[in-house]
């Protein structure tokens, strides 16, 4: 799919302006390419989360679709109900037979690794035809940064801080991405909105599946990571090229790597932007550092053999 | 033509949900309510329906499934038990806030702990506040009329109300009785085709539902709900009774029984009506002006009616299946009592408390409820307002 | 289909409230106005610009002005200043940031 980015900016933007996300925030970038990038009449369901609260405040709303809240722990669940009264009206004959509607779940790590996990592994394996996205900015933002089940180890949230007896967050995050790829759906990706073209595609191809799919963006947030505001494009851009995050697709259990950076940057790059990581770089914790790198790297290693890339 | 089958309670309503034929049912077993989400699958692999049927992960699921369905325009129903209708707990109120009529079919059990899978009424009070409009059946036959009705009174355009439907486990839920059915065809008329209101699959007129809503709108919110409740008050009546000019089965509100007359009254609801009407019948013929107030709606309440109905006797005895840890008496004695104060109706009001965890009220156990009910009567007085219906050791 | 209340405006009566707290309205977040948080403002020099689009993907308050496929501006009623637009454009100059909110 190429993306004619002054042909979209003519269309307008699907996410109008007056949310009051901070400034600065990753996550309506994630919503308005992922929804510039549907093609479709779309239904957007969210779990309570930052990006939730606020772009529909009442009496406003900044979604130019259809749009859903309910509770924290279930989107996957209420797009499923959606999916199938969908199926049902266009076999009663209430809706075109061959009405294609994008049902496309946005949730934060909160409403996607943690509280909103078994929904989602439900949905996943009944095969109901819904996208879910997760901007991942690997905290609960909305509630002011607590650990989360994507807070990577050492990170600093309001939950794990940063003391004498304890550095940060003491345990890895969870390979989400690899855990919804173990239900086989029919798509599964990982993306960035610094890489648009990347995962505009993606949303494409998912949209477009025979059945659930998922996509996994980091999304920076300046507020919990620490760093400045304009940076945070910048910050998803770093975290790819010093492969923390990698871009991928899973499709049929066959693992590719979009992006294969010429020269991996070190991973102290993106750590030192972010205050929520100052501490990997003080006198004593040098081994904190080491340790995430070993682990991106472990990770890293493992994909390349995964998806078959020669090295 | 109507015809007569045996079925039991969870059989009757799996039944009224295949005439109903919703476009999704989404539902999670739990004993005693697997028999209903068993049957419909069975009705989905048979094609004897066109239903989308979500066998969800859980029950949270399939009550937020059957908000996304209701949300994009399909009539949905569910069922659930105990454990299952607390897991909901959260959605119920969603479901009522966000304005989406469905059904729910609740067989009673009580909650955990301890664990138990027989028949009170803890899970449904505790839903008690939720916003949904709440109906107790007595027989297999009302279980079956109620599911239908249900669908009626949840989407009536003054209602748009979700609708739970109470039927006690086991002895509603697993016994055998003769039910009249109504023809497929007199229960679609009946229902007549979904009209939402709400309608995310409508891209001409985008919606968002779900808002975060400020203090300065929230109370005009709630009450708007509060007055929808209110009409369902009248809505529950008029629906009863139009089924009723079709079938001869007639509905409302509350149930009376030989209580033209009566002096001493005992108020129910759900199964233990059938034992209570047949005391009473044995209490009439040795003379005892004895008369039944079974309890349908119990959300709305019916404190006009209820107060209607009970004023001018000597004295009632409230049953309650189900305790309010802390409180003084069930739910249904605080509510019966405040409605008669409120409307400055004096009366001795004995509470009771029975049956909890599926334990048996026969009939001498009514029996000495009538006695008790027949001091107050004679002395005027209330010896004990609140008491537990064969529980050793109280005394 | 029953028609939907409209986004009530003020302080509604109950009456008022559509059905479900429904707002029937999309996109009319648009009225509500996020200007007033810009501590920074973004500068736009059209001589510049080639009109690539950039900061109009990534401004997460779609506060980048776009007509007839070209960039002519900055929405400053919704504009919060957070500097992406101009850390991002690509062409040196086009889009800068300067101190204070206020145009
Ligand atoms: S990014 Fe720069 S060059 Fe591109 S449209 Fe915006 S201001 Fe113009
Ligand atoms: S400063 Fe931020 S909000 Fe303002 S136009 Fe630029 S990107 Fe958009």
């Amino acid at each position: 799919m190429a993306v004619n980015l002054k042909k979209l900016a003519g269309q307008g933007s699907p996410l109008a302006p007056g949310h009051r996300l901070c400034s600065g925030c990753a996550a309506p970038t994630v919503a308005k390419q992922a929804l510039l990038a549907a093609g479709k009449p779309a239904v957007v369901v969210q779990p309570t989360g930052c990006l939730e609260i606020s772009s529909v405040v009442f009496p406003y709303s900044a979604w130019r679709t259809p749009y859903y809240h309910n509770a924290f722990e279930n989107a996957a669940a209420v797009a499923s109900g959606i999916e199938a009264a969908l199926k049902a009206r266009r076999r009663r004959g209430d809706l075109p037979a061959d009405l294609d509607v994008a049902i496309i779940t946005i949730g934060g790590d909160g409403g996607t690794y943690d509280i909103g996990f078994q929904a989602l592994s439900g949905a996943l394996e009944r095969g109901h035809r819904i996208l879910h996205i997760c901007y991942d900015n690997g905290a609960y933002m909305n509630t002011g940064i607590q650990r989360s089940g994507a807070t990577p180890f050492g990170a600093w949230t309001t939950t794990s801080h940063v003391g004498q007896a304890l550095k940060g967050k003491p345990e890895r995050r969870k390979d989400l991405t690899a855990i919804v790829a173990g239900h086989n759906p029919a798509y599964v990706a990982q993306a960035s909105p610094h890489n648009f073209r990347d995962f505009m595609r993606k949303v494409k191809k998912a949209v477009d599946a025979d059945g659930p799919s998922f996509i996994n963006v980091i999304a920076p947030c300046w507020r919990g990571w620490r760093f400045p505001e304009e940076e945070t494009i910048e910050v998803a851009r770093l975290a790819v090229d010093t492969c923390y995050w990698p871009l991928l697709e899973v499709q049929d259990g066959k693992w590719t790597l979009n992006y294969v950076p010429r020269k991996k940057k070190p991973l102290a790059d993106w750590l030192r932007k972010q205050g929520r990581f100052s501490h990997f770089f003080e006198p004593g914790n040098e081994w904190m550092l080491e340790h995430l790198q070993a682990e991106v790297d472990r990770q890293w290693e493992e994909l390349l053999t995964r998806a078959g890339v020669e090295r | 033509m109507p015809r007569i089958v045996g079925l039991t309670g969870d059989g009757a309503a799996a039944e009224a949900m295949r005439q109903i034929d919703p476009d999704v049912v989404a539902a999670y077993p739990i004993t005693p309510q697997t028999e209903i989400v068993e049957r419909f699958a069975e009705f989905v692999a048979e094609g004897l329906v066109n239903t989308e049927f979500v066998a969800v992960e859980s029950e949270h699921s399939a009550l937020s499934a059957c908000c996304g369905a209701a949300a994009a325009g399909a009539r949905a129903i569910t069922c659930t038990s105990s454990q299952g209708l607390a897991l909901m707990h959260e959605i119920l109120y969603i479901a009522a806030g966000n304005r989406l009529p469905m059904v729910l079919t609740n067989v009673n059990r009580t909650l955990s702990a301890p664990l138990n899978i027989h028949c009170d009424h803890s899970d449904s009070m505790g839903s008690r506040d939720s916003g949904w409009i709440q109906l107790y059946c007595e027989n297999v036959q009302e279980v079956y009329d109620t599911v239908i009705q249900a669908v009626r009174i949840a989407e009536h355009p003054e209602v748009n109300l979700p609708v739970m439907l109470n039927l006690d486990g086991f002895v509603i839920s697993h016994s055998m009785q003769p039910v009249e059915l109504m023809d497929d065809a007199a229960v679609k008329e009946f229902v007549g085709p979904f009209r939402p209101v709400v309608d995310l699959l409508d891209f001409q007129n985008p919606i968002a539902l779900g808002a975060l809503v400020a203090p300065e709108f929230q109370f005009e919110h709630k009450y708007a709900q509060w007055r929808a409740m209110d009409s369902a008050r009248g809505v529950i009546g008029e629906v009863g009774r139009e089924f009723g000019e079709g079938t001869g089965r007639h509905y409302g509100l509350l149930d009376p029984y030989r209580l033209d007359d009566a002096a001493v009254v005992v108020v129910v609801m759900g199964s233990a009506a059938g034992t209570s009407r047949a005391v009473v019948d044995e209490l009439r013929s040795s003379g005892v002006r004895a008369g039944l107030l079974r309890v349908r709606a119990f959300r709305p309440f019916p404190a006009d009616e209820i107060t209607a109905a009970l004023e001018g006797r000597e004295a009632v005895a409230v049953l309650d299946r189900a305790g309010t840890q802390g409180g003084e008496g069930g739910p249904l004695f605080t509510e019966v009592r405040a409605a008669l104060y409120t409307r400055g109706v004096s009366l001795p009001v004995l509470g009771y408390i029975y049956g909890l965890g599926g334990r048996d009220v026969p009939p001498a156990s009514l029996r000495r409820v009538f006695e008790h009910v027949r001091r107050a009567a004679a002395t005027g007085k209330v010896d004990r307002a609140v008491n537990y219906l064969d529980l050793r050791g109280w005394k | 289909m029953t028609r939907i209340a409209p986004p009530p405006r003020g302080l509604p009566a109950w009456q008022e409230i559509p059905l479900g707290g429904i707002v029937a309205g999309p996109g009319n977040s648009h009225e509500y106005l996020t200007g007033s948080w810009r501590t920074r403002r973004p500068i736009h020099d059209p001589g510049k610009c080639t009109s690539c689009m950039i900061c109009w993907l990534f401004c997460p308050d779609s506060a980048i002005l776009v007509e007839e496929e070209r960039v002519v501006g900055i929405d400053t009623g919704h504009c919060k200043g957070c500097g992406i637009c101009a850390r991002e454009c690509p062409i040196e100059g086009a889009m800068v940031m300067a101190e204070g909110g206020s145009y």
